[in-house]
């Protein structure tokens, strides 16, 4: 096993790794620092759960630390058409995770550190990891007005979210993750948060928006390796431990076994898209199609991310009735996803009459229809 | 209904005489089962009411977001009864108790309160709160159990009557592989298991799950511990497979792709097959390969074939027509726009490069290169999704040789292209060399294309193959 060699202090993992099911044990007992060598969001969110189901926290406390290339990260009863615009995302290559824990949609980029406090169900403290946090900024900045609110964010000059929590509670075990604005792209951060659906009726987990700041702006030699590096020195304090930070590579499975498939599950579409809770959209557009505009309303149930139920009502005549009926069947049951309804209609035009008139509607309808998706 | 229950008992006895008592005793209390062994529409443990515990951080309560049971279903201590939400903490919430959940006392995205019921769970009176010997073992190991059930849905399940039966037994669950629904253990596993041995207890596996099919204990010999001992050998006993069918509806793109080939199906197809020696075109592509690479792609085999299918299309327009529904009208398409079947992970895709009558072979490789990296993505869009008029499937590089490929709606006309293989062939002075073979299997609509087209087009884009210097005489 070959750990990249950095700046940082690091262990060789299989001196402290005594038996990976037993735990991971550090120099002293009390707690283990731990940093990700990887900035992929799905192997992160992998190495959480494997440590929330695997390691025994019963003597020791964990801190993960870890950043993703750009990504949306839902909670885990989101909604992501109501929180993100899906088609940007797609558009900049920018990947959707949905994570196990609770609350809100945040967006990640490597100017975003995230952290991840480990500890058993009872142990579990928000409240003292962000004050943490807090004092870990202030040793670094003095000057730094950065407070902790009773929603668990983190202001700065008492006005912008620096950052955002979420938290996970297992039958012993429990974790508290949060986020840290460093020098995150809040250009991009705000129109991927921002969905562009209409008509959306669910029951999923909002989230809140709130403004935001980079600590960098307020403090430009304010970098994430600095301010990773104070948080890390600030729990060892506490937690009486050396300050040790051990790199960790979440593809390997000697040293974290089954590792692979948990990031595997957490990338399928089942996962990502088909756990949104139930939800409705009722909504209409317009066609301008020739020399006339026509309105086409749209109500579909999305269940498990699959419509369920499929109403589209179109002007009389417009399309063929059989013709538009053959599209709601067709369209109940297959996924609310723009690819497959993409190979769903162009597979159904091959038993359409070739009429270039009709497919062009039919195309027409169809595009419209996909970007509700 | 009695006979048969009294049949069923007297069958047990020859198994182990420890039995009968039991079923004796459960033929007589449930006289309305219909079947001996499933107990569990036995109503006569007792109900309890499983309390939200206290979540912690003064929270009272809490929102209901997923259930991961339903009523009726068995549950052992540590299984995940459901998900609730407090505020940005998403909590778990385990079993207590082993038994049957009767009753469910929130519905998705009520609020649950702390301290009030939760869920009812009925406990097997006799047994009393769960017992620690047939639920799993240290810390870790729950864990893991923990999180199998969490995150794959499973739970090791069995009725609290199974679980009596295999503790009193010295069995322990983990070690039966379950046959009932979602792997429940049912009597007659613990029962079958009891079958197998002669008396010794087998040691206990290593494995922390429940694996289906094709049980373990099958293949494990019991052991003699005395040789001198007669081992009763069982009567022809039938190997038992415990797997189960799973019924799926077809839905999405699978849907509209069985009414595609039900179309297809009208369509009256012929045949026709020939091979292709493609040891010039192979020495050709090899030149070619590096050229193309220094452009930025990545030349396959397949932009040969589509355009040399076009070329072969301008003399044999038929093929690249249409036939309207009634069979009254065929219109001849003017542009050339080839489909490739892709396999993707959506399933079969044809997207097509549009007008190939006026690409070069180096446009054709670019754009399919283009059209594969959607294809893996899963990305394609309309326009290449439509407007084909003619299809090749290289099926070949998977394997193969002869295929009988369908004709896809609304084209008129199918090629398949087999593996190469490297063949012993005669040349023009008898002697044998080595060709590089590749086959070929059109299929075309009988309706208005007959065998001698099929033929003619087929040998004209087998000598462009074949000779790949005759195409320079009729590029465009």
């Amino acid at each position: 096993m070959v750990l990249q060699s950095s700046l940082k202090n690091c262990l060789q993992l299989s001196c402290i790794l005594q038996a990976p099911k037993a735990g991971f044990r550090s120099t002293a007992s009390g707690g283990l620092i731990m940093q990700s060598t990887s900035n992929d969001v799905y192997q992160n969110l992998a190495v959480e759960d494997w440590i929330h189901d695997h390691m025994n926290l019963e003597n020791q406390q964990v801190l993960f630390l870890w950043r993703n290339s750009p990504a949306v990260v839902i909670g885990r009863h989101q909604n992501p058409w109501q929180e993100c615009n899906l088609r940007l995302l797609r558009q900049k290559k920018i990947k959707l995770a949905r994570r196990r824990s609770g609350g809100g949609t945040v967006y990640h980029d490597l100017g975003n550190i995230n952290l991840t406090f480990f500890t058993t169900r009872k142990k579990h403290e928000r409240m003292e990891n962000l004050k943490l946090v807090v004092k870990a900024l202030k040793a670094l900045r003095p000057q730094l007005d950065v407070h902790v609110t009773d929603r668990y964010d983190i202001l700065l000059d008492r006005q912008y979210k620096i950052s955002g929590t979420a938290a996970k509670l297992g039958r012993t075990a429990a974790y508290h993750h949060c986020t840290l604005l460093c020098n995150t792209d809040k250009f991009v951060l705000s129109s991927v948060l921002k969905s562009p659906y209409k008509g959306l009726k669910s029951n999923a987990t909002p989230s809140v928006p709130a403004s935001v700041k980079n600590l960098f702006e307020e403090d430009s030699s304010l970098t994430s390796e600095l301010l990773l590096d104070a948080i890390a020195e600030e729990y060892a304090t506490q937690h009486r431990i050396d300050r040790h930070i051990n790199l960790i590579n979440p593809a390997d499975e000697t040293v974290l076994p089954g590792i692979n498939n948990k990031a595997k599950e957490l990338q399928t579409w089942e996962w990502v898209y088909g756990k949104t809770p139930k939800f409705n959209i009722s909504t209409h557009f317009n066609i301008a199609y020739k020399d006339s505009v026509l309105d086409v309303k749209v109500d579909m149930d999305v269940k498990h991310g699959r419509i369920e139920v499929c109403n589209i009502d179109l002007p009389e005549q417009w399309l063929p009735p059989a013709l538009c009926s053959e599209l709601m069947k067709n369209l109940t049951g297959s996924k609310f996803c723009p690819n497959e309804t993409t190979a769903l209609v162009t597979t159904l035009l091959r038993a359409c009459p070739q009429d270039g008139d009709l497919q062009s509607r039919w195309n027409l309808l169809c595009e419209n229809i996909k970007m509700l998706m | 209904v009695c006979t048969h229950r009294v049949r069923s008992c007297s069958s047990i006895r020859f198994i182990k005489s420890k039995y009968v008592c039991v079923f004796d005793k459960s033929a007589l209390k449930f006289s309305h089962q219909q079947r001996l062994f499933r107990t569990s529409a036995v109503s006569r443990g007792q109900i309890v009411q499983f309390k939200l515990s206290d979540i912690g951080e003064g929270i009272t309560e809490v929102t209901v977001k997923e259930w991961y049971i339903k009523e009726g279903d068995s549950v052992s201590q540590f299984d995940s009864i459901c998900e609730v939400q407090s505020d940005k903490a998403s909590v778990t919430i385990t079993s207590r108790y082993d038994g049957i959940i009767r009753k469910l006392h929130y519905s998705l995205d009520e609020i649950a309160y702390v301290g009030k019921p939760l869920v009812d769970i009925e406990i097997d009176a006799s047994k009393g709160v769960a017992p620690a010997e047939d639920v799993v073992e240290a810390p870790p190991m729950s864990h893991e159990e923990h999180t199998h059930q969490e995150i794959k849905g499973q739970k090791t399940l069995a009725t609290p009557a199974v679980r009596r039966l295999a503790m009193e037994n010295n069995i322990k669950l983990s070690e039966i592989v379950g046959t009932g629904k979602d792997n429940r253990i049912l009597k007659e596993d613990i029962l079958n298991y009891l079958a197998k041995q002669t008396g010794a207890i087998l040691p206990p596996s290593p494995k922390a799950e429940i694996i289906p099919p094709l049980p373990k204990s099958e293949t494990v010999p019991a052991p003699p511990k005395d040789k001198a001992r007669k081992i009763p050998v069982p009567v022809s006993r039938p190997i038992v497979f415990s797997g189960k069918d799973k019924t799926e509806p077809i839905t999405g793109f699978h849907k509209a792709m069985v009414k595609t080939m039900n179309a297809a199906l009208k369509i009256p197809h012929f045949g026709y097959c020939d091979e292709i020696d493609m040891t010039q075109l192979v020495q050709l592509r090899e030149e070619l390969k590096p050229l193309a690479q220094i452009r930025g792609v990545k030349l396959s085999f397949m932009p040969f074939f589509i355009k040399a299918a076009s070329l072969g299309l301008l003399q044999y327009p038929i093929l690249n027509a249409s036939l309207d529904e009634n069979c009254q009208n065929v219109t001849y398409k003017a542009s050339h726009n080839i489909g490739v079947a892709m396999d993707t992970e959506q399933g079969l895709i044809v997207p097509n490069v549009k007008n190939v009558q006026v690409c070069s072979v180096f446009e054709i490789a670019s754009e399919l290169n283009r059209l594969q990296s959607l294809g893996s993505a899963g990305q394609l869009g309309t326009s290449d999704l439509t407007g084909g008029t003619f299809t090749l499937s290289n099926v070949g590089t998977i394997g193969g040789t002869y295929t009988k490929p369908v004709i896809l709606p609304p084209e008129v006309a199918i090629g398949a292209l087999g593996k190469i293989q490297v063949l012993p062939r005669f040349n023009g002075k008898g002697e044998v060399f080595q060709a590089q073979i590749m086959n070929v299997s059109w299929s075309a609509d009988h309706r208005i294309i007959d065998g001698a087209t099929m033929a003619r087009f087929s040998n004209l884009w087998k000598s462009y193959l074949e000779n790949p210097a005759s195409m320079l005489l009729d590029l465009k």
